[in-house]
């Protein structure tokens, strides 16, 4: 069964620990900064940064607040990102995470355009770059433990299993207090389906989410992708039927023309 | 034989000057990393290079198999004249496109990997592969003019032998990765804007291909009769001209019905400021020439055509640009304008093209190579 995560923004209370446990787990270092005016940093995620609380600021229930979202890759179930990868170094795992191989990568960066929610990083500042992205901590996965902004997490706010199981949790949630959520579960049916899932008090497009359809962003590709094959074969054979049909025009024009040109003689 | 006029050496000698320059930028790249040469970002993760190296580099190449295709596949015989010019410009256009991909890459000494780690559903894999095959196709195309020159039999009977088939194969490659560059950018339904998001981008990105192939010709051959003498004959020119109004005649459609199907016709009106970028490129590149082309006395005037191709050419490149930088959303919060030395290197590289394409004029049998060369020999 894919594992997944589910984040409820009612229980998160900002304290960022999941970003400190997700630097100290994947040895990042410590980004410098300037004061934004908010408590929110580092701004961007980065190639430094996997994941971050992102902070917003708005009224709701009356009264002025805040209203949190972790952000990290979103291990998506149709990624755009492994599409795009033209050595196939980003992978979807049966496990749920998509995962990076830095040995297959080539830096093109296509899987960051390609990236419907503009998470995979670059590390722009080395001569010898690689793309960084949240690894839905595959390696601690692979050894039973849950990841580290999970096992961090103070308040539940996160909470880590299969995406079935998580899904229906999350339509518990929203059916025991309705009042407390909108009723939509983002990740759930984006993209075609994200491991990483979210519940919220207010509407997602105030969180800054994309605002993205239902069927995964891969198919259009996928549709092009697959009529390679037969536009090869098609073209390769209607050239040579066009080529064959006018060499055989001229002959015939040729023949008609005069008799002493003896190439003639094939035709007819 | 060959005519020097002054404004020969001059010109070599600016050209030169142009590679030494974008050469300092290009070092510094790989000692310090692209953050530190270009204004490339995490929200703006492509930038001028894919943009004008790839996405127009290989579309300007066009002519190649468009030409190729129309002489040998066709038998229009009446341009052969110009299949020679247009190979060598669309094989220095496809190695241009390549160095600037070495540029580009993060990590330029692994770009084998495409060769070895096959993604086959990325379009990018198939427009590597088929960049890469196409460059040794033009170049197989392309090395009569070298062989004859040197007047080697065996290679020169060995390449005549497989023309055709190398012909084709170009036209099938072309055909495969102008059309993929549209799908690559297919993958972002939600960050390209409706004007030019499409599920027939590739066949849009191919049509458009097709047209500006004649066009960059007639741009081509009447900077080089202006440069190096040989006068083309003036019906060589205005039968390619006469092609170009169908092609785009075409083009506009597909654009028009697919906007009209997608129900996003009124963005034309509406989109603000996109819609502006749309109406410069159609306009310019598109309903200027398709009028322009159809008129007789435009078609009995070189100068004319010149112009009217220099329309074509400048429309196309301002839809690849549209499509792959000014209507593609950035991450929100990041903005980008080129660093000079982006600029730099992508203007060294097109004169180390150039370079090359007055020393093959100087060099090479480039204007007259008739069969009689290879059948009397
Ligand atoms: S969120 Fe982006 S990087 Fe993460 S899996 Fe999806 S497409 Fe890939
Ligand atoms: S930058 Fe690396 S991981 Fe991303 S698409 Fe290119 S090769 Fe794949």
């Amino acid at each position: 069964m894919a594992k997944a995560v589910l984040y409820d923004a009612t229980k998160c209370i900002g304290c960022r620990a999941c970003q400190v446990a997700c630097k100290q787990w994947n040895e990042l270092p410590a980004e410098v900064t300037t004061n934004q005016g908010t408590y929110e940093n580092p701004p961007k995620m980065s190639a430094y940064t996997f994941t971050k609380i992102h902070f917003t600021e708005l009224e709701h229930d009356g009264k002025f607040q805040w209203v949190f979202a972790k952000l990290q890759c979103m291990h998506c179930e149709h990624p755009a990102c492994a599409t795009a990868c033209i050595v196939g170094a980003l992978v979807k795992t049966a496990d749920g995470p998509v995962i990076y191989d830095d040995r297959k990568c080539i830096g093109c960066r296509y899987c960051m355009v390609a990236c419907p929610f503009g998470v995979p990083n670059f590390e722009w500042d080395k001569p010898i770059p690689w793309i960084r992205k949240c690894t839905f901590c595959a390696d601690r996965q692979g050894g039973g433990l849950k990841p580290a902004c999970v096992t961090t997490c103070p308040t539940g706010a996160l909470e880590f299993g299969d995406r079935e199981e998580l899904i229906a949790e999350g339509r518990r949630r929203i059916a025991a207090t309705p009042d407390k959520y909108v009723d939509h579960i983002y990740g759930e049916k984006e993209v075609g389906g994200t491991s990483w899932m979210y519940l919220s008090p207010v509407p997602f497009e105030k969180l800054g989410f994309p605002t993205l359809r239902s069927e995964p962003v891969t198919i259009n590709t996928e549709r092009a992708m697959g009529a390679v094959p037969p536009v090869l074969l098609g073209v390769a054979a209607a050239m040579s039927g066009f080529y064959w049909l006018f060499k055989r025009r001229e002959k015939i024009s040729q023949a008609e023309a005069g008799d002493e040109e003896k190439q003639g003689e094939k035709v007819k | 034989m060959i005519q020097r006029t002054r404004s020969l050496p001059l010109g070599t000698s600016i050209l030169s000057g142009l590679v030494i320059l974008g050469l300092v930028p290009i070092v510094l790249r790989y000692l310090n990393g692209l953050g530190a040469t270009t204004n490339l970002s995490d929200g703006r993760a492509w930038g001028f290079w894919i943009s004008f190296d790839l996405y127009c580099g290989v579309a300007l190449a066009a002519g190649g198999f468009t030409l190729a295709g129309a002489v040998y596949i066709f038998n229009l015989r009446k341009y052969h004249a110009v299949v020679r010019p247009a190979v060598l410009t669309a094989f220095l256009g496809y190695t241009l496109v390549v160095l600037a991909l070495l540029v580009d890459l993060g990590q330029p000494w692994y770009i084998w990997h495409a060769m070895i780690y096959w993604n086959v559903h990325s379009p990018l894999f198939e427009v590597a592969i088929c960049v890469m095959t196409y460059t040794a196709v033009l170049a197989l195309e392309f090395s009569p003019a070298v062989f004859e020159r040197f007047n080697w039999r065996v290679p020169l009977r060995i390449i005549r032998a497989i023309q055709i088939p190398l012909v084709i194969t170009g036209v099938v490659l072309s055909t495969l990765h102008q059309s993929s560059l549209g799908s690559m950018l297919l993958l972002m339904p939600d960050t390209l804007h409706a004007l030019w998001y499409s599920p027939i981008l590739p066949i849009l990105f191919l049509t458009s291909a097709v047209a500006v192939g004649p066009a960059m010709v007639i741009f081509e051959s009447t900077l080089s009769n202006r440069a190096f003498g040989h006068k083309l004959d003036l019906d060589v020119l205005s039968g390619l001209a006469r092609a170009i109004p169908y092609i785009l005649g075409l083009y506009l459609l597909l654009k028009l019905v697919d906007l009209m199907v997608a129900g996003e016709l009124g963005l034309l009106f509406s989109g603000y400021p996109h819609n502006l970028l749309w109406w410069a490129e159609i306009t310019v590149g598109v309903v200027l020439p398709i009028v322009l082309f159809s008129l007789a006395s435009v078609r009995q005037s070189r100068r004319q055509l010149f112009w009217c191709s220099v329309l074509v050419v400048i429309g196309l490149v301002l839809n690849r640009f549209n499509a792959s930088m000014l209507a593609l959303d950035m991450r929100p919060g990041f903005t980008y304008f080129p660093h000079w030395m982006e600029l730099a290197i992508s203007v060294g590289l097109v004169a180390d093209a150039l370079l090359v394409v007055v020393l093959a004029y100087r060099f090479l049998p480039m204007a007259y190579h008739e069969e009689v060369a290879a059948e009397t020999g």
